[in-house]
């Protein structure tokens, strides 16, 4: 039996939803021109007035906002309350240049719980559950988002935030946690750490885990679900949008289900700007139709992904959105294969090593060679040279497998990979073509 | 009885090894033992340090990464025979020695100094202290 934590939304019938969204657009792009001079000066050189917004039809008249405008405007020129009506900022790491800082009322918070609410209830969890949110609490969207939406659900919420995996391991057991929320990698590392101490899948409390914040494949997935002994739930969402939540996976786990009610969801043609119908593999691009104090019109996600108005089983009624296949601006060809940076990260975090790696592409004698360096990390240091080079060669066929490629592994010393330098520092494309 | 040993990932560039020596001559460390193993594009510095905590830390602030193991430094008889005579303890006991190097002893010799790496530093130390063979531990070390 399917659970819903708001049934009369989650199942509202599609034009009972476009109702929703054309009275919402129409309201919030009057509530943006008259309080945020950023983006009306935007609309203006666009020849658009709220006059022109009638519902989600006129949405394609209205100008992309992206993250070249939130840095622009930071930190308080996309805001669209006075401040004394705000009562939080989030923010995003920062490692892609400078943070953004998201404004939230109480009225923005409790929206973004009930997304993250709804996540849980998908995945099966009610007031009888214990939920460990083992997401970075702070500034960090992924703790704060999953704790208010446990607390929604009534769950016993255990606020253990990330680290300490020993610690993690003895409350899952001690409280018998049967929900986990974190990264994927996180909940990979959590999994291959009980199997290490001898635990089998029927003696960990767990029955479900809601993982997002970064790519995640189905054999990431599969891994997770068999270690663990559990069902594993994509999660997703940008702090620009509130956080976690903007769209989760039901029951099917076969793509998330967006939450049409706050926000609309577009697939454009990341080229031209156009939009694409259904099916079509294109950059993701939202529109925020609730939230008061950082009401984002028509931003720019750079994740590509395909969504799908299919009749989905669990009875929810709101499109779905497949697993973000990369990024606009990173994805990388070489030897004509597509290669996406968030791949590599995957497989890295998926083996222990850090997130702090560079990829550097060349060409030599007109073949493509592609060298990862990684940073080495205590945890994967040992005196044993025969071990590091063992892991190094496991890598490199983990990396052969996600890409069909075979890289080159450097291991560099801690902190020589430069920090927040921006997303280009990611990538290093010596290739004079 | 045994040693500490400060093992030290390196990069294999110029200038990577001076980097960590810096670190250490700025601390005032005297350094015992030293030895390197290499790959093309990584190495391992391992050293025996005069004191481990304060070279532990200096590292560590410096954002090198390292692991201390468990070591044994041996005095091994200076006569013909004497290295072949302590491995032939440490055969004997089906002890392997992952890797070995020597080191400069102290002020009185009265033997030359190795270091040995064994997967089970306690066992190989009982085998060879109960054969007469002295060992040096990091107290003996830090006086020298």
């Amino acid at each position: 039996m399917e659970r819903y934590y708001q049934p009369e939304i989650e199942t509202a019938s599609r034009e009972q939803i476009q109702a929703w969204q054309d009275e919402r657009l129409v309201k919030q792009v009057r509530h943006v021109w008259e309080n945020v001079p950023y983006y009306r000066k935007k609309m203006e050189e666009n020849g658009v007035t709220p006059d022109d917004i009638h519902g989600t039809a006129d949405l394609h008249k209205l100008p992309f906002l992206s993250k070249a405008d939130l840095r622009e405007a930071y930190p308080y020129g996309l805001v669209g309350v006075p401040l004394k009506d705000c009562v939080r900022i989030q923010s995003t790491s920062g490692t892609t240049g400078k943070r953004v800082v998201a404004f939230y009322t109480q009225g923005d918070i409790d929206l973004w719980e009930d997304c993250c609410a709804r996540a849980i209830t998908a995945a099966g969890g009610t007031n009888e559950d214990v939920c460990q949110v083992s997401y970075g609490y702070g500034l960090f969207t992924g703790g704060p988002g999953l704790n208010g939406g446990s607390h929604k659900v009534g769950c016993l919420t255990v606020p253990t935030s990330s680290g300490n995996t020993e610690r993690q391991i003895m409350f899952i057991r001690d409280l018998n946690a049967t929900i986990l929320c974190c990264t994927p990698s996180y909940a990979a590392y959590i999994g291959e750490t009980m199997k290490e101490m001898g635990l089998t899948p029927d003696q960990i409390p767990l029955k479900a885990g809601i993982f997002g914040a970064e790519a995640w494949s189905e054999e990431m997935r599969q891994s997770i679900q068999d270690t663990l002994g559990i069902k594993a739930y994509d999660i997703y969402g940008l702090t620009e949008l509130s956080g976690p939540g903007v769209a989760f996976e039901c029951s099917a786990q076969s793509g998330m289900h967006i939450n049409e009610d706050h926000f609309i969801a577009e697939v454009i043609d990341p080229e031209t700007g156009e939009p694409l119908p259904d099916g079509q593999q294109g950059e993701l691009v939202f529109t925020a139709i609730d939230k008061q104090a950082f009401p984002l019109l028509r931003y720019r996600t750079r994740d590509i992904c395909v969504l799908s108005h299919e009749k989905c089983s669990c009875g929810r009624t709101h499109v779905k959105m497949s697993k973000p296949r990369g990024r606009t601006d990173d994805m990388l060809i070489i030897r004509g294969v597509n290669v996406f940076p968030s791949q590599i990260e995957t497989v890295l975090l998926n083996q222990g090593y850090s997130a702090n790696y560079q990829i550097i592409v060349d060409r030599v004698r007109n073949t493509d060679t592609l060298d990862i360096q990684v940073e080495m990390t205590p945890e994967m240091f040992t005196d044993n040279m025969g071990e590091i080079s063992e892991r190094q060669k496991k890598l490199v066929e983990g990396l052969r497998a996600m890409l069909g490629l075979t890289a080159k592994v450097t291991l560099v010393a801690p902190k020589s990979i430069v920090r927040s330098e921006g997303k280009a520092v990611r990538v290093i494309d010596k290739r004079k073509i | 009885m045994s040693v500490k040993q400060i093992s030290v990932f390196m990069e294999n560039k110029p200038g990577a090894l001076l980097s960590m020596t810096t670190v250490l001559a700025e601390h005032n460390i005297d350094i015992r033992a030293f030895t390197l193993a290499e790959t093309s594009d990584f190495g391992i510095v391992r050293i025996i340090v005069d004191d481990v905590y304060k070279t532990s830390t200096a590292l560590k602030d410096m954002g090198f990464v390292y692991s201390i193991s468990n070591v044994l430094g041996v005095v091994i008889p200076d006569v013909p025979g004497g290295l072949n005579q302590v491995l032939q303890i440490l055969t004997e006991e089906n002890i392997n020695v992952d890797y070995m190097y020597a080191f400069q002893g102290g002020k009185n010799i009265s033997g030359a100094y190795m270091i040995f790496k064994v997967a089970d530093a306690n066992k190989a130390s009982a085998v060879l202290t109960g054969r007469g063979i002295q060992l040096v531990d990091q107290e003996a070390l830090d006086r020298m």
